[in-house]
């Protein structure tokens, strides 16, 4: 049953991703790649595996110090890990600025000392920005790895008189081979298609991504043939990592536990101080660009547009549609893959790395000859973000719907348990946290994306991000960074909703 | 059975009276319909003379726009589309689809303009814009040479960067190269587009940022504050048309015709200044809006013609490309 429902799925998500690339292929085009395009290729593969290396190595610390510490605020840091990747990446971007640019707060103190300035422009900046954007989006994956080792496990490790060497090495080693993967390469494809980061903080022509010759391609020379070559070009890449990510992959195989509460053992001494430390300097990382974020765009909440609240109601409309759209498309996907297909897995990842310039050019050829775009605008814009998003909501289902499926596959089986009652019974309860997850951040993602909607848009029926852009393109900055300001708080609140759901109420 | 009988004819008498009102579907970029934008008074204005419905499609900026009617071809709706600059010309006219505008309008741009197929409705020059409390250079070679940070726009993805680019080109020709590479140290960074950039000179990241010398008017006249100025280029100053034209495949060519004349009656031109932030094509009777006159005015304008800024455009890109890719 989950198998042919995702099977179906996957054909179908296979279909339009690929399909719209196929037709942009098939227009008038040279469609040829230049050595500047290989160069782009290098450059965006270089950056991209850097970032999600670093991302992953900075999250992995820090997940385990909030895994195995308790302490006041704890429960709002975890939520607001959640916040950087939900921010519009120019807004993202001007926050890092306030914090690391020639006028931020760390140049202006290093001004202040007599020392040299550091400048953000360059490889470094892009390494640093897709950290501060995926690196909490990261920590967030790797700590429900912790959170679902079994407290029998950890009960059994105590009883053996395990020291923190070798929980590290017999419980919590096994689960982050487990999951690590998956992370660093939904880090990965993230940043393989980020296009204005890169070009923002890259500082020139030699920090161009494949993204952009994809723009170049459309718009300047209108040569869709190429620009689908690149954008499978940047698909075959992500196959790539998806190929080497399940090389290393391996599942932990803890076995099933009671459900018992317990927490990890939580060592003293100098690993208490090295916690306290990595969870003080992440905090303030993170907290340094979004309240600049905050302090930016206050001053505009009072001096808003009026168009900026159908524009948000537009986008919430289009959130409360699309999230769950995506994650049940992508609970489908995860349940069929632990039952043995494995070969939906690569495809639930492949609307990551597709390109969302080609994938929009593609559904506007498909739609035009038939009606006029502005008409289908909300249905097309709420199918290409569930697209967009699923990928994040299978990733973070995936290891978990594994562990359901050889923990309680076999009783369900005996016990005939399938169809809706299954999933009443056992796939939403044991669910529940990622699936709250997913869905708050499948909707923020939603709240805060451009994508394609630009291509379809009418006169009415702007999304806030649209009307964002519009602002800033008017030279008004300051309503802008209001209405940036209200994006976030709809789209954190949404994922605070749908999160704590998930959570049900207890720590996290 | 009656009132069915009624209300089919009620319906039928509808759709026919909405079928007497035609249609004017103008494709544009997108920040000209945004409510501050002079998309919503050109309508209202034009609606209240033509006894139509003017309907704007939005697609983006302007080269958005011209991939937008690539994409739909002769196919679209659009009776006239609005927005291009002189950079994009030329390619839009090899797709074919505009139709000659046969008028002939007296316009106030600073170069002779003659085009067959498009119609110039608004321009600016392209200048750096900075701080009042900053002494500008005078020209490339002295913005080269200073140690003053600048932010640009990426000719890849964004017409001001193009534009900036085609000044390059059409000040110093084969010596291009040897200007981007004196401005390499002095580029903080690249923005795919012009928003970015202006946003983020105005937070302090660079002492310039590539704009138009109406910019300061938007800070004067709508945020009461002066400290924004202009450089005046002794190159000159490269110039950028927005143009507008109709096309061949419309089903209201005259509706068409009207439109473009209306675009540049006083009734639009008005408009303009203060929504576009750009100097009408045609200035209006009123003059121009109080501040303009405080606006920098180069003495020398540059603009290539559509075919020139067509040919030299992959030349420049890739000396462009070269000179920055450190």
């Amino acid at each position: 049953m989950a198998r042919r429902a995702g099977a179906l799925i996957a054909a179908g998500l296979a279909a339009l991703t690929l399909g719209p690339v196929a037709v942009v292929m098939m227009q008038a085009g040279e469609g040829m790649l230049s050595s500047a395009d290989l160069a782009a290729l290098r450059f965006t593969v270089v950056q991209a595996a850097l970032s999600s290396l670093a991302s992953v190595a900075c999250a992995v610390p820090l997940a385990r110090a909030l895994a195995r510490r308790r302490f006041p605020g704890r429960g709002l840091l975890v939520t607001a890990l959640g916040a950087p990747f939900l921010l519009p990446v120019i807004v993202a971007v001007l926050g890092l600025l306030a914090v690391f640019g020639r006028a931020g707060v760390v140049n202006t103190a290093l001004r202040g000392l007599g020392l040299p300035e550091v400048s953000i422009f360059g490889l470094g900046g892009v390494v640093l920005a897709h950290v501060f954007l995926n690196m909490p989006l990261a920590t967030r994956m790797i700590l429900q790895g912790w959170q679902a080792v079994p407290a029998e496990r950890l009960r059994l490790a105590q009883s053996l008189g395990f020291g923190p060497r070798h929980v590290w090495q017999h419980i919590e080693v096994p689960m982050l081979r487990d999951v690590l993967p998956g992370t660093a390469l939904a880090v990965f494809a993230i940043c393989l298609t980020s296009f204005a980061v890169v070009l923002i903080l890259g500082g020139g022509p030699a920090a161009t991504t494949v993204e952009l010759a994809i723009y170049q391609a459309v718009r300047f020379e209108f040569d869709l043939t190429r620009a689908a070559l690149l954008a499978l070009m940047q698909v075959g890449t992500c196959g790539l990592a998806v190929a080497v990510a399940s090389f290393f992959a391996l599942p932990a195989g803890f076995g099933a536990g009671l459900d018992r509460s317990a927490d990890l053992p939580a060592p003293d001494g100098w690993r208490r101080i090295s916690d306290a430390g990595v969870i003080a300097l992440a905090t303030l990382f993170l907290a340094g660009p979004l309240l600049a974020v905050a302090l930016r765009g206050a001053p505009g909440l009072l001096a808003l547009p009026v168009s900026v609240w159908p524009a948000l109601a537009a986008s919430l409309l289009v959130a409360v549609l699309a999230a769950p759209l995506a994650v049940g498309a992508a609970l489908a996907l995860a349940l069929a893959r632990a039952q043995g297909l494995g070969w939906v897995g690569p495809i639930a990842m492949l609307p990551m790395a597709g390109s969302q310039l080609v994938l929009g050019t593609g559904l506007f050829l498909l739609v035009f000859p038939f009606v006029s775009p502005a008409t289908v605008a909300l249905p097309v814009t709420v199918l290409v973000t569930a697209i967009m998003a699923l990928p994040f909501a299978y990733r973070i289902l995936a290891p978990q719907a594994q562990v359901l499926v050889t923990d309680y596959g076999r009783l369900a089986a005996s016990l005939g348990l399938s169809g809706w009652p299954a999933l009443r019974l056992l796939v939403l309860p044991r669910l529940r946290r990622p699936l709250g997850f997913a869905l708050g951040l499948t909707g923020a993602l939603a709240v805060g994306d451009l994508g394609v909607i630009a291509l379809f848009a009418a006169e009415q029926g702007a999304t806030l991000p649209l009307v964002i852009s519009r602002l800033m393109g008017a030279y008004r900055m300051t309503q802008a960074a209001g209405a940036a300001l209200l994006l976030v708080i709809a789209a954190f609140g949404l994922f605070w909703m749908c999160d704590r759901w998930g959570r049900g109420g207890t720590e996290a | 059975m009656k009132v069915l009988c009624f209300a089919a004819g009620f319906l039928a008498f509808a759709q026919a009276a909405q079928a007497e009102t035609p249609v004017l579907d103008v494709l544009t970029y997108d920040s000209f319909i945004a409510e501050w934008g002079p998309g919503p008074a050109i309508e209202k204005a034009f609606e209240a003379e033509c006894g139509c419905d003017l309907r704007f499609t939005a697609a983006g900026d302007g080269a958005a726009l011209l991939a937008r009617l690539q994409l739909e071809g002769a196919k679209t709706a659009a009776d006239v589309v609005l927005g291009l600059d002189t950079n994009l010309t030329a390619a839009a006219r090899k797709t074919g689809l505009f139709a000659a505008h046969g008028q002939t309008p007296a316009v106030d741009l600073p170069v002779t303009f003659e085009d067959a197929e498009f119609l110039p409705y608004d321009w600016g020059w392209f200048a750096f814009v900075h701080n009042k409390d900053l002494t500008a250079p005078g020209d490339f070679k002295a913005l080269a040479a200073s140690d003053l940070k600048i932010v640009i726009q990426d000719p890849r993805s964004s017409t001001p960067g193009l534009g900036l680019l085609m000044w390059i080109k059409a000040a110093y020709g084969a010596d291009a190269p040897a200007i981007w590479e004196g401005l390499a140290d002095n580029i903080v960074t690249v923005t795919p587009g012009w928003s970015e950039a202006y946003g983020m000179f105005l937070e302090g990241e660079a002492d310039l940022v590539l704009s138009y010398t109406t910019s300061p008017a938007y800070h004067l006249i709508a945020e009461e504050d002066d400290s924004k100025a202009a450089a005046v280029f002794t190159e000159g100053n490269y110039l950028q048309v927005e143009v507008m034209g109709k096309l061949a495949s419309s089903d209201q060519p005259d509706l068409a015709d009207r439109f473009l004349a209306f675009m540049l009656s006083d009734a639009a031109q008005e408009v303009l200044p203060t929504t576009n932030w750009m100097y009408p094509a045609k200035v209006p009777a009123s003059g121009l809006p109080k501040g303009f006159e405080t606006l920098a005015k180069p003495e020398k304008s540059l603009l290539m013609t559509a075919d020139e800024a067509e040919a030299v455009r992959a030349t420049a890109l890739d000396e462009w490309r070269a000179a920055l890719a450190r």
